[in-house]
């Protein structure tokens, strides 16, 4: 606890750097995996096929996808935004479509019925209708990056892992200890935070019964 | 009026607009019958004209080509003088009101928001919109306190009326309804179908009307297509549908045979204009004992058989809408009736009364 204290400028510094890099891959997540999801719920042949690339890119094992993309992206942040973002599609673009595709096919009838443009059925029937499932991906997102974020730090990305890996060679439990509270609190603060979006994007389709 | 609005209105459909199917087949991919096999049929400007048939008999598919959720395989609809397939398929959707059985409101809005969404396509100016939904809410029947509700607040039933306000929200000339009562309980479903009734009288639009229910198909429209396998069977007006079967399908999906049902099709008028003259006083004596009920000539002869099997009285006085005296109809008039050709059909406007 006295190391925390004692560097709370560096720890600090480093937990910045690792929400920054988390919300970098998030950026590049959403702006890959909202169209890949839309186009996979109208395009359904296409399912199998991309989800199964997701789900084998989500089984390497984050050490070595990083150590893989340093011939290409060199040491830094760039693999490790790379690898993250990577990762997540399957997280995102999962959870992204289970919301696509519950929604009621008559709501979406409707929509057509009507007459919307399908720019105007996407935002204003299908994105808030699925923007509960999109936000639970993006807190898995959200907590996977941190978690595995950490191991990035081997590869020069910077971040709390700066602190667990130091920790470990130098065997300074208390910045291990530091790093990991400091791990922690960005995490359980990052889920509570989503989860109050989540919630009330839930509350918003499902009309105003909770108000009640 | 904004650009979006004005462009619209020019784009309008003729006014005084019917509908012409004109030889329309469809054939869907992934199978080897045409759903919809060759139907033409003229729709009358204010006409509701109910598709009946069994499932699988290509009402619903010949009901969606009209506002092009589905594309004619062959032939053409036409709208007033206009080619549908010419028009710009959104601009052609929000000038048709579109109702479906599982009514496909939007959760996430409320019920104004619901009601409002084609006059805001259509970049209605605000207070315009406030006051139409106003309106829509009135004519279907639902409390004002009703605008900032959701969906899921509603019974299915009210869900219905929203989604029939919102079909009528642009002022549409045609409206489409695809079995959209059959979702609802006995009461709901009767409520409803006596306010469309209602609504058709009042707004003067054409309404096709989808439906497997032939009590509903007899009630409401003011022609029906009869429909089997694709093909069009039989296009007529209730009571010919009724009384003049093509075939035996048509006398068996009508059941002609049902003399109840031939019976409340049928008004009292009919029995004046066969006899010419009715009587004044009643002929036997016992007659004298029991009060005579009066009976409104517009009502069908089924009310009347009622009435004289429920009142024991021999006769029933006849007023017309004035109030007139017409004379005295017996139980031998009703079935005299029954095997005349000469029926007419009883007025569905006239028992409807604001």
């Amino acid at each position: 606890m006295r190391y925390l204290i004692n560097n709370l400028d560096l720890v600090g510094e480093l937990f910045l750097q690792h929400l920054q890099l988390t919300l970098i891959v998030l950026f590049f997540a959403l702006i890959i995996g909202i169209p890949l999801g839309v186009v996979l719920a109208r395009v359904k042949w296409l399912q199998g096929p991309i989800m199964g690339i997701l789900g084998i890119i989500y089984t390497i094992p984050s050490l070595s996808f990083f150590v893989l993309l340093i011939p290409v992206f060199g040491l830094g942040t760039t693999p490790a935004i790379v690898a993250l973002t990577a990762y997540a599609q399957l997280l995102l673009v999962r959870n992204w479509l289970v919301g696509l595709t519950s929604i009621d096919p008559a709501v979406l009838e409707a929509a057509r019925g009507m007459g919307m443009s399908s720019w105007q059925r996407f935002w204003q029937v299908e994105f808030p209708l699925a923007l509960p499932m999109l936000l639970v991906g993006v807190r898995l997102v959200v907590l996977s990056s941190i978690g595995i974020g950490t191991i990035a730090a081997f590869i020069n990305a910077g971040g709390l892992g700066v602190l667990l890996f130091e920790g470990v060679i130098t065997a300074n439990y208390n910045k291990i200890f530091s790093g990991a509270v400091a791990v922690t609190v960005l995490s359980l603060t990052a889920n509570y935070g989503i989860r109050t979006f989540e919630r009330r994007a839930e509350r918003s389709i499902h009309g105003a019964q909770v108000n009640h | 009026m904004t650009y979006a609005y004005s462009k619209i209105k020019e784009s309008r459909v003729t006014q005084s607009g019917e509908i012409l199917f004109e030889d329309v087949s469809k054939t869907f991919e992934s199978e080897a019958v045409s759903a919809v096999d060759g139907v033409s049929l003229q729709v009358a400007a204010g006409d509701l004209v109910v598709f009946l048939g069994p499932s699988g008999s290509g009402k619903t598919t010949l009901l969606k080509m009209v506002n092009r959720l589905y594309e004619p395989t062959s032939g053409k609809i036409w709208i007033g003088d206009e080619d549908i397939q010419s028009l710009s398929i959104n601009d052609l959707r929000r000038q048709i009101g579109y109702v479906i059985q599982q009514v496909g409101l939007f959760p996430h809005m409320t019920v104004k928001k619901n009601i409002s969404v084609v006059p805001r396509l259509l970049d209605w100016e605000k207070d315009q919109i406030q006051s139409r939904v106003a309106m829509l809410l009135d004519l279907t029947g639902l409390p004002d306190t009703y605008l900032e509700r959701y969906p899921n607040q509603l019974s299915g039933g009210e869900q219905q009326r929203v989604g029939l306000a919102r079909a009528l929200a642009a002022d549409p000339d045609i409206l489409l309804m695809d079995e959209p009562f059959a979702a609802l309980d006995a009461i709901n479903r009767e409520r409803l179908q006596k306010e469309l009734l209602r609504l058709h009288c009042k707004l003067d639009k054409i309404i096709l009307f989808v439906t497997h229910d032939v009590e509903e198909a007899l009630l409401l429209a003011d022609k029906i297509a009869v429909l089997r396998d694709g093909k069009l069977i039989q296009y007529d007006t209730p009571i010919d549908l009724v009384t003049k079967p093509k075939n035996a399908f048509v006398e068996e999906l009508v059941g002609t045979n049902n003399i109840l049902r031939r019976l409340s099709l049928v008004s009292i008028e009919s029995i004046i204009k066969a006899k010419g003259r009715l009587l004044d006083k009643p002929i036997t004596m016992d007659q004298a004992m029991v009060e005579i009920p009066t009976i409104h000539s517009d009502a069908d002869l089924r009310s009347a058989l009622s009435l004289l099997l429920s009142s024991g009285s021999d006769y029933l006085r006849v007023e017309d809408s004035f109030g007139t005296d017409q004379g005295l109809i017996s139980m031998e008039d009703l079935r005299e009736m029954l095997s005349s050709n000469q029926l007419i059909e009883k007025k569905k406007c006239d028992e409807i009364s604001d």
